[in-house]
């Protein structure tokens, strides 16, 4: 197959950038999507060019480094699809593809399509957690939980903090990233002792990112590649309204 | 304060008062329905809005503590909006180079244009019927002469027809959007919200059109 990339090019986080085209005239329909860049950057690293960067790490699906704009999707055409687990037969002979990195001013880009994510993690970090005592496993039995709490608890966490979300809003809102979290850890036992304060906290800290509000477009949980739904992000507001009137 | 600063608070604040006027909105629109009655019965019913509360309350005071709740809301409502929409224009200035997936209806698309629309039609319509500026009968107290007046002129049944339009589509993604925004939305109850939002969105857009449509149309003289 013969692709046409166009890619945006960033030597740094301050330079300005640009789409640039280049040609790839043997891309093989079996290839994964990242495969197809690497190709491109083993020749222009022949040809003594700068290759382009661009995150990535497990190529399966589960660590959320990889994530691209494809063509004004965030990890392009397929749903429920990485960037890594995309393949080039999801497109046609002769396309030319656009290439752009996560736009968000909470997400600069540091170079190419690679941008900074740390935001998320710092969002993790003011409530991503549960207390728990380290050392012995506890006792599964000891807490029971019922079958439909595991499983909207494990759906959340499901989420790889790729950040499609973010990109895909047209407010650049980390709300369903954010609702991820507490729709994961809120209402589990648990993450009980912590349910008021960690989504306060992490309300502020989505907050002081920079991101944007949600306005209920639901863009994101269609980019999102593990289908968190827009009933998490009225989870979140539920459990913020709640923990924001005192109720404990 | 918190609560205010945070973007969920500052929406839920707009969640709160958007239904604050929808609920007003519903009233208003069924009480313009009674200029079918005629014109005694319309100016009569005019009156008696204020006198609501009598005698516990005064002449108009009713009126008064209902309009100064509703300014409260519109203020809050477009405050909230506009801090709001700064932020999230801000947090994404770099467009794509494509369009996105359009997951989102033209409803949803149009919140802010057709806020501001309404905004302006608010203005313009308190300066038409209340403060009888505008109006062409201008009359106090002769309401139903004072409506007949305004919509035997096309261009102003012209600019009530386009902003209940657009009152039609705020609602449809409002209601819905306040019912998520509230946290009362559940998967089980998201085709039921959806489906109260366009019924209610049609009704009222309906509802307040027919007054001026059948004025412009010789039905109420
Ligand atoms: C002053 C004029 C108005 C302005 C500037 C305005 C603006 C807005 C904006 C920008 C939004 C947010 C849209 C989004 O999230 O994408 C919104 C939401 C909303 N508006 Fe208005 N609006 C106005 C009047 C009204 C009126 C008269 C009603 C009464 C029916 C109303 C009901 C709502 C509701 C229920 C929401 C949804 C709140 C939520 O998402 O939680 N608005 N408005
Ligand atoms: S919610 Fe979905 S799109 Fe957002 S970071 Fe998590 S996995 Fe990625
Ligand atoms: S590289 Fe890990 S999710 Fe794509």
């Amino acid at each position: 197959m013969k692709l046409t990339l166009r890619i945006w090019r960033q030597a740094g986080p301050a330079e300005p950038g640009r789409m640039v085209a280049y040609e790839v005239p043997d891309a093989n329909p079996d290839m994964s999507f990242l495969e197809l860049l690497d190709v491109l950057n083993e020749r222009l690293t022949l040809e003594g060019e700068d290759p382009v960067t661009f995150d990535h790490d497990c190529r399966e699906g589960i660590c959320g480094s990889c994530g691209v704009v494809i063509n004004g999707q965030a990890h392009g055409p397929r749903a429920l699809t990485t960037t890594c687990q995309l393949h080039v037969r999801s497109f046609s002979d002769g396309d030319v593809i656009d290439i752009e990195p996560w736009r968000s001013v909470a997400f600069g880009v540091l170079k190419d399509l690679m941008v900074d994510r740390s935001g998320l993690d710092r969002i993790i970090q003011a409530g991503g957690y549960i207390s728990a005592p380290t050392g012995s496993a506890p006792e599964a039995h000891s807490t029971p939980v019922p079958k439909p709490i595991a499983d909207t608890a494990f759906d959340n966490a499901t989420c790889i903090g790729c950040g499609a979300c973010v990109a895909a809003c047209p407010n650049g809102s980390a709300m369903l990233f954010t609702s991820a979290k507490v729709a994961h850890l809120n209402s589990l036992p648990q993450g009980a002792p912590e349910r008021a304060s960690r989504v306060l906290n992490l309300v502020e800290a989505m907050d002081a990112e920079g991101f944007g509000g949600c306005t209920n477009t639901g863009e994101c949980t269609n980019a999102c590649p593990k289908g968190i739904p827009m009933d998490s992000i009225a989870t979140l507001n539920r459990e913020y309204l709640r923990a924001s009137l005192g109720r404990k | 304060m918190n609560f205010w600063r945070s973007t969920i608070g500052k929406k839920t604040v707009m969640a709160v008062t958007g239904l604050l006027m929808l609920l007003f909105l519903i009233v208003h629109m069924l009480g313009n329905l009674k200029i079918f009655f005629g014109r005694t019965d319309f100016d009569h019913y005019a009156h008696w809005l204020r006198t609501i509360g009598n005698p516990v309350l005064h002449e108009s005071w009713y009126l008064w503590i209902q309009r100064f709740v509703l300014v409260v809301a519109v203020v809050l409502h477009a405050v909230s909006a506009y801090q709001l929409s700064r932020r999230d224009l801000k947090a994404r200035p770099t467009k794509y180079s494509h369009h996105q997936r359009a997951k989102a209806g033209y409803a949803t698309h149009i919140m802010r244009y057709g806020g501001i629309t309404l905004a302006l039609f608010i203005v313009y319509h308190i300066l038409d019927f209340t403060t009888l500026t505008l109006n062409r009968h201008g009359v106090d107290g002769a309401a139903y002469d004072n409506v007949v007046s305004s919509f035997s002129v096309w261009w102003v049944t012209a600019i009530y027809i386009a902003a209940m339009i657009c009152l039609g589509l705020h609602i449809q993604h409002g209601f819905w959007s306040a019912a998520q925004t509230l946290g009362y939305n559940r998967p089980s109850r998201d085709r039921a919200f959806k489906g109260v939002a366009t019924g209610l969105a049609v009704l009222l857009t309906v509802g307040f059109l027919i007054v001026p449509v059948s004025v412009l149309a010789g039905l109420v003289d």
